[in-house]
């Protein structure tokens, strides 16, 4: 459910801080440094990282192919590798039943169990396909915020750990509290009286 | 400002609060609505109202669905005590419509629904596409803080207690003695 879909969820983030200077090159800078990496074929499980909004399986972030108008649009990739625990159980067995055959032995030890566990999931990690999820992002740089087109708890808090490491700036995620101090424009009375307040009974 | 999860948690009452009185706004104030938001044609509840009821440590989940469910079974929850939790609105301004549901407790946006846009059919066409949606999917952003702005000046006033909590339970009495 990204950008473009006919019906979309999203969280909405308010950035703290600004750029010294040359937004686009930093953000070009930090996109670039912090691009998805392919990971089929290798011996990793998740990569998460930018990608381009356009051509999401394809990266590019020259110039400024990022930037639309006075926003800014890219996407986020997360791609994982899971494997069904009854295939890792199936080749965990077949091994177990070769190490038991060759040793003469009845039984495996702990430790040799735990090693043809990892030996098998390396094995089949660097055989299946990621999967990738695609979660798009639109920043309104001079309103300092952030749609995240997604409510997954799990991919919200990906976004706020690749954003911050990215950028150097924090998002803060829009919820009611933070709404009220970040974009209610309550005086700092209002703001004491907030501090203090606790749940309504509507009910008699 | 206080600690994000600490606040998160510490006012997770509020969000639920505030689609507690929309319902209330969205039924019998008209007026402020139009004040609140200009362009404003209506605001009405779509096909879902989510409400929790805490008693002790069990809570109660009542849900309606369906685009014309009766609400009579959230007015008499409300009347035990529970708190609207999740809100579907129906939003029209101008000859235009959105559907979405916001949560209380995060304030996230789900089953956005804008008005329909022109079909993309080559890559340059994406970028206007995109000017396009982002201003549709601005409009229900702004209406969201227009009416949380409001709500939350309410709530940390004294106007809270003294006015409009009575005003929702005079509501929420007088509709569940009609049923």
């Amino acid at each position: 459910m990204g950008f473009l879909s006919s019906t979309v969820s999203m969280a909405r983030y308010k950035i703290d801080g600004k750029f010294e200077e040359q937004i686009l090159e930093t953000v070009a800078e930090g996109l670039k440094k912090n691009m998805i990496s392919e990971i089929d074929g290798k011996p990793v499980d998740k990569a998460v990282g930018w990608t381009s909004f356009e051509k999401p399986f394809k990266p590019d972030f020259e110039g400024s192919s990022f930037s639309i108008g006075a926003y800014l649009i890219f996407s986020m990739r997360m791609d994982k590798k899971i494997i069904p625990p009854k295939i890792i159980k199936k080749h965990v067995a077949v091994e177990s039943a070769k190490l038991l055959a060759a040793s003469g032995r009845d039984y495996l030890s702990k430790n040799e169990k735990t090693a043809i566990k990892d030996r098998v999931i390396n094995a089949l990690i660097l055989r299946i396909p990621a999967t990738p999820n695609i979660y798009d992002i639109f920043w309104n740089y001079e309103d300092a915020e952030i749609w995240f087109f997604s409510s997954l708890k799990s991919a919200n808090e990906e976004f706020e750990t690749l954003f911050a490491r990215s950028f150097n700036l924090t998002p803060i995620r829009l919820f009611p509290y933070t709404m009220a101090e970040l974009t209610a424009g309550l005086t700092n009375a209002q703001r004491d009286a907030l501090s203090n307040i606790s749940s309504t009974k509507f009910a008699k | 400002m206080l600690d994000i999860s600490f606040a998160y948690s510490r006012y997770i009452f509020l969000g639920n609060e505030f689609l507690t009185w929309l319902w209330f706004i969205v039924e019998n104030d008209g007026e402020r609505l139009n004040k609140i938001e200009e362009e404003l044609v209506s605001l009405n509840i779509g096909n879902r109202i989510v409400l929790e009821n805490k008693i002790n440590d069990a809570v109660e989940t009542i849900t309606i669905l369906g685009d014309d469910a009766g609400l009579e079974e959230g007015i008499i929850s409300l009347g035990k005590g529970a708190v609207v939790t999740e809100i579907n609105l129906l939003y029209k301004s101008g000859d235009n419509e959105w559907r979405f549901t916001i949560k209380g407790e995060s304030m996230n946006i789900s089953n956005l629904k804008i008005p329909e846009t022109a079909i993309v059919e080559s890559s340059e066409e994406i970028e206007g596409m995109v000017l396009e949606k982002a201003y549709l999917y601005e409009k229900v952003t702004k209406l969201i803080d227009n009416l949380f702005r409001e709500f939350i000046k309410l709530r940390v006033s004294g106007k809270w207690s003294e006015s409009v909590v009575p005003g929702i339970r005079k509501w929420i009495y007088s509709q569940k003695n009609d049923l």
